[in-house]
């Protein structure tokens, strides 16, 4: 029965072990998937082969290890690159057109077919 | 009067969405990063490319004192170009020039330095690309002044005469 258990026990460490690592390499691969080559055209770190995007991907896995968050990270790249460097940039004064006009054109659009709606009935 | 507030409405959105548009055709779509200024040095520790010893970088960079860290690399034509101006800036004593050999062989980069001259008061060994990032290049040669352990100016590409006149003006 111990030894029955104690396989167990073992089997399930082993897997739990295999989860961790699994995660921290979702993990790198989604950040990297977010972060523009940036000498490439059109392509995402984890996409490309350069140089460039390989010691990205090292250095991102670096900053994992340290215990940096995907937040972190993207903010590191950030200050050192700038906003170009995301394919997911946050709200700043140079991208307010680009958020806030969908959001402009879904409200005026709907506006108008409220307003035809009401009209009709 | 609603029809002519609507058709207004309408005409003046496609008005602004032509215009967004039009400026960005008129945008490159090559990269050109912003040369950011005035950020704190990055703290890392490296190997030394003739001692072959762990150096961490407050031990390199001190206070009250103009740096230029230049990475290069002997695979890499520009840096040939650049080379004279580096020499140039080791003759001056306000100055020391730092530099970060990126994604090198060895060998090579000892030819190159053997048959250019070497301007270099210390080189730091970046085997990996890692380190050259985060001084947040993404290529070589890139060029850092620093002062009081910050960037104070950044040149992307190979240096020449006026960047020259530049960093003497500077220190």
């Amino acid at each position: 029965m111990m030894k029955i258990l104690k396989f167990t026990l073992l089997i399930y460490f082993i897997f739990s072990l295999n989860f961790l690592y699994a995660s921290s390499e979702d993990k790198r691969n989604k950040i990297t998937k977010n972060l523009r080559c940036l000498v490439c055209q059109g392509q995402s770190v984890y996409d490309s082969d350069s140089e460039f995007a390989n010691s990205m991907k090292i250095l991102v896995e670096k900053k994992l290890d340290e215990g940096l968050s995907e937040k972190q990270i993207y903010k590191y790249m950030q200050i050192k690159f700038g906003d170009w460097i995301l394919y997911d940039p946050g709200l700043s004064k140079n991208t307010y057109i680009l958020w806030l006009l969908p959001l402009l054109i879904f409200l005026f659009g709907g506006a108008i077919i409220y307003k035809k709606l009401i009209k009709k009935n | 009067m609603k029809k002519k507030l609507i058709s207004i409405s309408l005409a003046s959105i496609f008005i602004i969405i032509f215009f967004v548009f039009y400026k960005g055709l008129k945008n490159t779509n090559i990269y050109t990063p912003d040369v950011k200024i005035n950020y704190d040095i990055p703290v890392f520790s490296a190997n030394l490319f003739y001692l072959n010893e762990e150096v961490n970088s407050a031990n390199i960079f001190k206070k009250d004192k103009f740096y230029l860290v230049n990475i290069w690399s002997s695979w890499c034509v520009p840096c040939r170009d650049e080379h004279p101006i580096l020499m140039e800036l080791k003759k001056n004593s306000n100055i020391t020039v730092i530099g970060i050999n990126y994604k090198d062989n060895k060998k090579n980069a000892q030819n190159f330095l053997n048959q250019l001259g070497n301007p270099y008061k210390k080189i730091i060994v970046d085997q990996k690309g890692t380190l050259s990032i985060e001084w947040g290049a993404f290529g070589v040669p890139e060029t850092f002044v620093i002062y009081n352990k910050k960037i104070i100016k950044k040149y992307i590409g190979p240096l020449n005469e006026e960047s020259l006149i530049e960093i003497e003006k500077i220190i």
